[in-house]
């Protein structure tokens, strides 16, 4: 069935009434048919067919290795995979093949997961929208005239759009969950450090981090913990062992206290409608036995100007490595220096261009105190707020985005405006802390994400909190129609 | 006064390696002076005595034993190069000492 979850394949496979390879064929299928949504980058179907038919002879010899093996995924096209293209939808890493496997794709394959392709994204995910693709934009499933959210896009359509039950993405100041919201699917980002980084090219190496797409908060449960955990590899990998999510989600969220900062309620600068739903989801929660108090961020409304700032001045270094010496596009010079500068000029798009540059001027002689260094402070601000606020709450509830997905090309000529669509959730990549995007109603026939902040580690209470919600409601089950993108037919 | 103008666009775009056509060095100039004149809001803030935040969560750097692990193969290091040779990636000459 289309628009299953991981949990409704899973039944199906152990019934008998499908096979790994049936799944996987339906998922190639319907991503062909939604070739106009530009979801993915590149399909592997010889590959994926393969693995699917390991999947099904384990299944036949009854070595199952778990909930997610056979079940078809996809990944964005920043997750390192060996011997496979991995391009950040940038040009400059035309013809990239990875040699060596990431940690996040390796542990999808050990659990069996069939990988079914890569998704698009705005250049190594500088973006809001998945416009800033050197293979051009992602389109909405709600609204194929409308952005699926970005920079994680792809991953996000994917999934709403029924082609494959799961993603992975990455979120630097809201690239999962942004395009969760705006897409009707669940997105979580977990606390720094929870999945290794090794294999995602780096784009600002202390606030990414990589997570799942599903239709439930079950299933991010289930793909959470597959990928999630220590890593050698990552320096930056926290020592704990991951939890068993899933078996937290006992549905219960009686006594537990969902801060609400004013700041996120504050109905200026986000649309009424989208505000409505989140109240409703909050007063759900309610009905559900939990307590709501006001808690304040007072430092909230500094989270953009601070996180591009950090954000960019990363990114500058990060991106130094791609120079047309060791891999990627280079362009023909007569010396070094012309050749470093022809290979990026032609190689980077738009918003990476800018974004290099405001960070190497952040960097520079003369400025670093007052725009790097003024802004790490800042950023220990934020975290305060955090910490005052969780002091009175176990959770922190909002809006995911100020708006409903926006029209393609709307905002490309205002990068401030695109950045000010991350204002709900940069915040959680500043602070190092896990944060959530579910669906909580529609406003003008779109989709609207509560999104629930956590204290750093406790993915556990954002993932039951989301699934309680989910056992209440049924907006998780609507879904875009899928004659919008299928053609005429 | 205008927090950035065109020259110094040029020369961090020099810094970061990078070469804009007159349009791109004109556009990111507005570009870049409207983002600035947004991150001036900063400003208002008092943070002296405030420690920066470099990493969210804080972690002593992770130790391991001084042992050799498994590199990359060399061919393999060198399957993505543009040009190689041998056991070397290869590059332009390098000219201008300036650019090394």
């Amino acid at each position: 069935v289309r628009f299953a979850t991981i949990g409704e394949l899973r039944g199906a496979l152990d019934a008998g009434r499908t096979s790994a390879v049936g799944l996987t064929e339906q998922a190639l299928e319907r991503a062909q048919a939604a070739r106009s949504l530009a979801a993915f980058v590149h399909l592997r179907p010889e590959r994926a067919l393969a693995e699917a038919a390991e999947a099904d002879a384990r299944r036949a010899r009854g070595a199952v290795l778990g909930p997610l093996d056979g079940i078809p995924v996809a990944i964005k096209d920043l997750l390192v995979h060996e011997g496979e293209p991995c391009t950040c939808a940038s040009r400059i890493l035309e013809g990239f093949v990875a040699p060596y496997q990431g940690t996040a794709v390796a542990r999808l394959r050990a659990a069996g997961a069939v990988i079914v392709g890569r998704t698009n994204m705005d250049e190594f995910a500088m973006g809001s929208s998945t416009e800033q693709s050197c293979y051009g934009p992602t389109r909405n499933p709600w609204d194929p005239s409308r952005t699926p959210g970005g920079s994680s896009g792809g991953s996000a359509a994917a999934v709403a759009a029924g082609i494959v039950p799961a993603a992975l993405g990455s979120d630097t100041g809201g690239s999962i969950r942004q395009p969760a919201a705006l897409c009707g699917v669940v997105g979580i980002k977990p606390s720094y450090g929870r999945v290794s980084r090794y294999g995602l090219v780096a784009f600002a190496s202390s606030l990414d981090q990589i997570g799942p797409f599903a239709r439930t908060a079950a299933d991010c449960a289930l793909v959470l913990e597959a990928i999630a955990g220590h890593d050698p590899a990552d320096s930056t990998s926290l020592p704990e062992p991951a939890p068993r999510w899933l078996r937290a989600l006992s549905g219960d969220v009686s006594g537990l206290v969902i801060g609400l900062p004013r700041e996120f309620f504050d109905p200026r600068g986000v649309d009424g409608e989208v505000l409505a739903r989140a109240r409703e989801a909050v007063a759900e929660l309610e009905r559900a036995g939990a307590k709501t108090r006001e808690v304040s961020l007072p430092h909230a409304s500094y989270a953009i100007a601070t996180y591009y700032l950090i954000a960019t001045a990363e990114a500058s270094s990060n991106l130094a490595r791609y120079d047309g010496v060791r891999f990627g596009r280079r362009a023909a010079a007569e010396t070094l220096g012309e050749m470093y500068r022809r290979t990026r000029s032609q190689g980077f798009g738009a918003e990476v261009k800018r974004r290099i540059l405001l960070g190497t001027y952040v960097l520079s002689a003369g400025y670093y105190d007052a725009y790097y260094r003024k802004a790490q402070r800042v950023r220990t601000l934020l975290r305060r707020d955090f910490e005052a606020a969780f002091a009175g709450c176990d959770l922190i509830a909002g809006p995911t985005t100020p708006e409903t997905a926006f029209a393609l090309g709307a905002r490309t000529a205002d990068p401030l405006r695109m950045y000010l669509s991350d204002v709900y959730t940069v915040s959680a990549n500043l602070a190092g802390i896990p944060g959530i995007s579910l669906p909580c109603g529609f406003a003008r026939g779109l989709p609207v994400g509560l999104q629930l902040l956590g204290r750093a580690l406790d993915e556990a209470t954002l993932l039951r909190v989301a699934d309680a919600y989910q056992r209440r409601t049924d907006w998780h089950e609507r879904h875009a129609d899928p004659r919008a993108w299928e053609g005429t037919a | 006064m205008p927090r950035i103008d065109r020259a110094e666009v040029l020369r961090i775009a020099d810094l970061a390696r990078l070469e804009l056509s007159p349009d791109e060095a004109e556009r990111l100039t507005a570009e870049l002076e409207a983002i600035l004149g947004y991150v001036d809001q900063l400003d208002a803030l008092d943070t002296e005595g405030i420690e920066p935040t470099a990493h969210a969560i804080p972690m002593p750097t992770p130790l391991r034993d001084d042992h050799a692990g498994d590199a990359l193969p060399p061919a393999l290091a060198l399957a993505n190069a543009p040009e190689s040779a041998g056991f070397a990636f290869v590059v332009p000459k390098v000219l201008d000492s300036d650019e090394a």
